[in-house]
This record gives C-alpha cells, structure tokens and sequence, in this order.
C-alpha cells in the first residue's frame, strides 16, 4: 500500500532509468574533458551505462519477481484515484521484455555509431547522451501505467531522436529530416495528448485500469458515444503515427533518409519497438473495452499500411529509403497480430508481434550496420549503385547482408520467418483466411526489392574501387546481429518461450519464473 | 443565459484544436506551424483543466507536464529551424524538398 510517497519498491522498479539518466549526465559532463581523439570513451562509458541497467533489470526479474506477480510501483500522489490504489508503472513480464529489447538496441547503435561519427566529424558526447536518455523514453513507454507516464516516456524519446535525427548540422539532408520529423511528431504528439485529455475527462482518472473500466461502462450504457469515439481515434492516430502505419507514414522514408545512418537503423528498432509497446499498452489494457470499434480502423491501416509499403518499395534506389518502406511493410504485418488476437482468448497474435520485435531488431540493425559501413571518406554509401560488387570487395559483410536481407524476407531458417510464422498462426486461428492470404502475397512481393539490393552485391561489378574498411565496433555489431538473426532462425525455442513468458503464457515444464534459469 | 459550465470549455478547447490542426496543414512559414502545435497543445491544457474541475487534480498536473513538454519540444524546434536555417537561408516548408521520392 502506497502510504509514502516514495517507497523501496518503487526505487527498485525506476532503478534502470534512474542508472541511465545518471550515466547519460556524466557522458555529458566526461566529454567537456576529453581531448578530440579520446571521443571514443563516451561510446564505452554509455556501453557501460547500459551494462548496469541490464543489470539492474535482471535484478528486478530475478528479486523482485520471484512469485510472478506483476509489480505496480506506486508513485503515490498521482495514482491514489478515489480510495482505488493503482500504480503509474506496471512492472510486469511484458515491460522486462521490451527493457531488453531497448537495451539491445541502443548497445548495437552505438556500437555502430562510434567510427561513423568520426566520418563525419560530427563525435561528440551529446549523441550517446541522448541514446541513453531516449532509452529512458523508451522505459517509461513500455512500463507506464498511467496517461501521464506513457506521455512523458514518449516526449522524452521522440525529443532526443529529433535531435539525433538532426545530428550532422552541416548535412542538408540532415536538417531536413530532422525539421520534418520535428514538426509532424510533434503535431502527432498534440493530437495524442488531445485523445488523452478525452480519455481523462470520461474516467476521471489517468491510470489505464480506470479508463478501462470506465471505458467498460460508457460502451455498455452507449456504444456510439462520440466522446469515446472521438478520444478512441484521436489517441490510435497518435500512436499509428510513431509505428509509422499508412496513413499516417509520410515522416519515416524522409526521417530515416535524411538522418546519420546508424541513427537510422537505431530508429528503426528500438524506437519503433518502444512506439509498439506503447500501442500494445494502450490498446490491449486501456482502450481494450472498445475493441470492437477500432479493430475495423486497424484491418483498414494494416492492409493500407502492407499495400503501400510493400509497393513504394518497389521502385526504391535508396537503400536507406528501400529499408524504411520496407520497415513501413513490416508494421503493417505486426497490426494484424493486433487485429487476430487480443491478449485474452488468444494471445498468439501477441507473442507473435514480440517475437516479430526481436528478430527485426537483429535483423534490420544488422543491415543497418553494413549500409553504415558503406560510408567511406568522400562517398556517402546510401545508393543501391554504392553497394554494388560488394561481394568483391568485402565478401563476408556480402554474405551478412544477404542473410539479414533473407530474414528480412522470411525464409526460413533464419530468424525473420518465426516473426511472420506466428502472425500468420494467429490469423489462421482466428479465421482471418483473407488477411492471411493477403499478408502471405505480400510476403512474396517483398522478396524482389530485397533481392534487388542481393543482386547488386553479387551479380553487378563495384562502381568504385574505395575498399570498405570495417571498424572493430562495427564487427562485434555485424556478429551480434548475425548470430542473432541465424541463431534464432535455428533454436527459437527459447525466445518464444521468452515471449509467451512475457505475456504471462504458462508453458509446460517451465515455472513462470522465466527464462533466465 | 445559463452559467458557464463544463461543456463552453470544452467547446472552446475543441475550436483552439481545430485551429491548430487547420494551421499546421495550410501554413508555409515553420515558424507558424510550430505555433500552430502550441494551440493543440493549449486545447489540451484547457481540455484537461476544464475536466479537473469535474473529477480531481491529476488533471491539473498532467496540464503541468504537457506545458513543460511543450517549451522542451520549441526549444528543440527552434533549435533544428536555426540549424536548417544556416543551410538553407529559408523557413518556408515549399522549400524543405531535398527528401522526397
């Protein structure tokens, strides 16, 4: 019971942020000392801050975690709702999840990042400041429990990604993207406020588990309550904006074009993830008792969502541009996971969208990190031409694409197929045969643009003699993620089984206790 | 001519949104979307007061941090603007047209 305001749990549950906010200052401060060359030690020291989260991460699923209860900090003031004591973080297998997958993320971008930015020269501390303060963002997303919370977590990573966006002040592309992202973020984030002023006005309370029981008794008593209507669609529109689903997806080729490549792939993954963990809160526990009326708004968005993707990639000659429509693509296949389950009767579809996470953030970082390696002095590497005869010049990074490229595709056995094996299984469970078809087709239509890029590794000669030097960050990134993309291809047993445990999903012969042990 | 309630508030509220909404999607000058997104957010502000009133003070302190949200995020846009600026000597959105495919 949350008598004081601050009690031992809840500095427990807030202690991976709290590391990450200290470690991000004292990056900030340890770089106004560092000489020009020692710029490096800023990406150690924010590897390291991100080694003592993990830690303390694993120590509230281990300690804190043993019954498998979830854990509701209390942050008393702002959740004590009417006698009703009700938390504003929700520390439950689903945050842990998506802590990891955060973690993950950030480590591998700044892996890739360090000798990009000497490129560019462009290395300064602040970049690893804001990763590590973005991934705080992202924390409160994924745990948040109250309106509030999942407000601030957003702000607070959409406002370092712009920021990173922008990075290379000097490239115009830079400032471009990073104007654009700006200016519709920011307008995404006002009308998502908006739908969260609403919400706030039915219930009375800004805690989720309020809002769903009131929601509960609005859409009994009346199911076409404009008000609920209204403040359902403002909020999905904020949040189908951040996943960058159709219609609402013109920033994400524009932002992810323009900004510093390993930004990119770190936008990508992490923030995507994190912009999904939010959308799976809000809709699952929050909006849930209005699901019947936005699963018929989500069937529309996810086919528009894999149509436009799928096709705009076609005809792509950017790589970057290519992966960001085919990341547009790949929303559009985890939003029918929402559509087919609803974490109650059947969570398929849900475990599916987690798994889906984790190996696209193997995947897509892994061919992030080889178009970043593209960048040489005087050659900006973004082209389908710049990867051209690669496989004559760098050939294991060649074969790494490919790989990532297949996954990307969904041929098994590589990691990507168990992302879409699931999605389908849940379609398929639900009789969804239309949807399931449809995803399938464009499944196949993928498979051309991303062996456009294959092509050109293997089948057309270099159109510059520059070699591709690969930095040792890059090299521990590229066999991260390329055993990470080949490993859960061949042994996905364990991260399902990460993924069900996430969700609470009793398996035979393991104890709820996880997937550590 | 019945007392000002609830409802006015929120009918002001949902006018400020509209405006703001309508300004960010025909305004050119950056300047002035920025502007435009400060109005949806002061619908919001006001939204959330008007509905304190009705319930309890959580929505005064989300209003708080929607307020401190909003000055981060100006602070940040003028930021990029000036950056872009320094490139490109303009702040008219016809011109921000490098990125397109």
């Amino acid at each position: 019971m949350p008598t004081s305001f601050f009690t031992g749990t809840d500095y427990a549950l807030s202690l991976p942020m709290i590391l990450l906010s200290l470690f991000g200052l004292g990056v900030l401060i340890i770089d106004l000392m560092l000489p020009a060359e020692w710029k490096r030690w800023n990406a150690i020291t924010a590897l390291i801050g991100l080694g003592f989260s993990t830690a303390a991460v694993m120590r509230i699923q281990l300690g804190h975690f043993a019954d498998g209860r979830p854990l509701v900090g209390s942050f008393a003031y702002l959740s004590n709702v009417g006698g009703q004591v009700v938390g504003s973080v929700l520390m439950d297998g689903f945050s842990i999840y998506f802590f990891y997958l955060f973690l993950l993320g950030a480590a591998i971008a700044i892996l890739m990042s360090a000798h990009y930015l000497e490129i560019e020269h462009e290395h300064h501390g602040e970049f690893y400041a804001l990763i590590l303060f973005s991934v705080v963002g992202m924390m409160c997303m994924a745990s948040g429990y109250d309106l509030v919370l999942l407000f601030i977590g957003l702000e607070l990573m959409a406002i370092s990604t712009y920021v990173l966006v922008g990075f290379l002040r000097r490239d115009k592309r830079s400032n471009e993207a990073a104007l654009k992202y700006l200016l519709l973020g920011a307008f995404s984030s006002g009308i998502f406020a908006y739908g969260l002023s609403l919400l706030y006005g039915l219930s009375g309370s800004t805690n989720l588990q309020v809002i769903a029981q009131a929601l509960q008794r609005h859409y009994s008593a009346n199911p076409k309550d404009p008000i609920a209507i209204v403040a359902m669609i403002t909020t999905a529109t904020g949040l189908l904006f951040k996943v960058a689903a159709v219609p609402f997806h013109q920033w994400a080729p524009d932002a992810y074009e323009g900004a510093p490549t390993s930004v990119t792939g770190y936008m990508s993954v992490a923030v995507k993830s994190a912009a999904w963990a939010m959308l799976l809160r809000i809709f699952l526990w929050g909006l849930y008792p209005l699901r019947p009326v936005y699963l018929p708004l989500l069937v529309f968005v996810s086919v528009a969502t894999m149509t436009v993707g799928n096709f705009a990639a076609l005809s792509q000659n950017n790589l970057k541009r290519l992966l960001a429509y085919s990341s547009i693509s790949h929303v559009g296949y985890m939003l029918l996971g929402l559509i087919a389950s609803d974490n109650i009767t059947n969570k398929t579809g849900i475990q599916g969208i987690l798994v889906y996470l984790l190996v696209y953030t193997f995947m897509n970082l892994g061919a992030f990190a080889v178009v970043t390696s593209l960048r040489r002095r005087d050659i900006i590497g973004d082209e389908i031409d710049d990867i051209a005869g690669l496989y004559s010049k760098a050939p294991t990074e060649a074969v790494l694409m490919l790989l990532f490229l297949l996954s990307l595709a969904g041929i098994p056995p590589l990691a990507g197929f168990y992302g879409k094996y699931f999605i389908f299984l849940s379609l398929i469970q639900t009789q969804h045969y239309v949807l399931a078809s449809l995803a399938v087709l464009y499944a196949v239509l993928g498979l051309y643009y991303y062996m456009r890029i294959g092509s050109a590794m293997f089948m057309r000669p270099a159109t510059d003699p520059e070699p591709v030097a690969i930095s040792p960050g890059m090299q521990v990134a590229l066999a991260v993620t390329a055993i990470g993309t080949v490993g859960i291809g061949i042994l996905p047993e364990f991260f399902i089984r990460a993924a069900g445990w996430s969700l609470g999903i009793q398996q035979a012969g393991t104890s709820l206790l996880g997937f550590l042990r | 001519m019945a007392p000002i309630g609830t409802l006015h508030y929120l009918v002001v509220a949902a006018a400020l949104f509209v405006i703001g909404t309508i300004g960010v999607v025909t305004r050119r000058n950056v300047v002035i979307i920025l502007m435009s997104i400060e109005l949806i957010l002061n619908a919001v502000n006001l939204n959330l007061v008007a509905f304190s009133r009705l319930w309890n003070l959580n929505g005064q302190i989300f209003s708080i941090f929607v307020i401190t949200d909003a000055a981060a995020e100006a602070a940040v846009g003028l930021g990029i603007l000036i950056a872009f600026f320094r490139n490109k000597e303009t702040v008219n959105v016809d011109e921000v047209d490098l990125l397109k495919w």
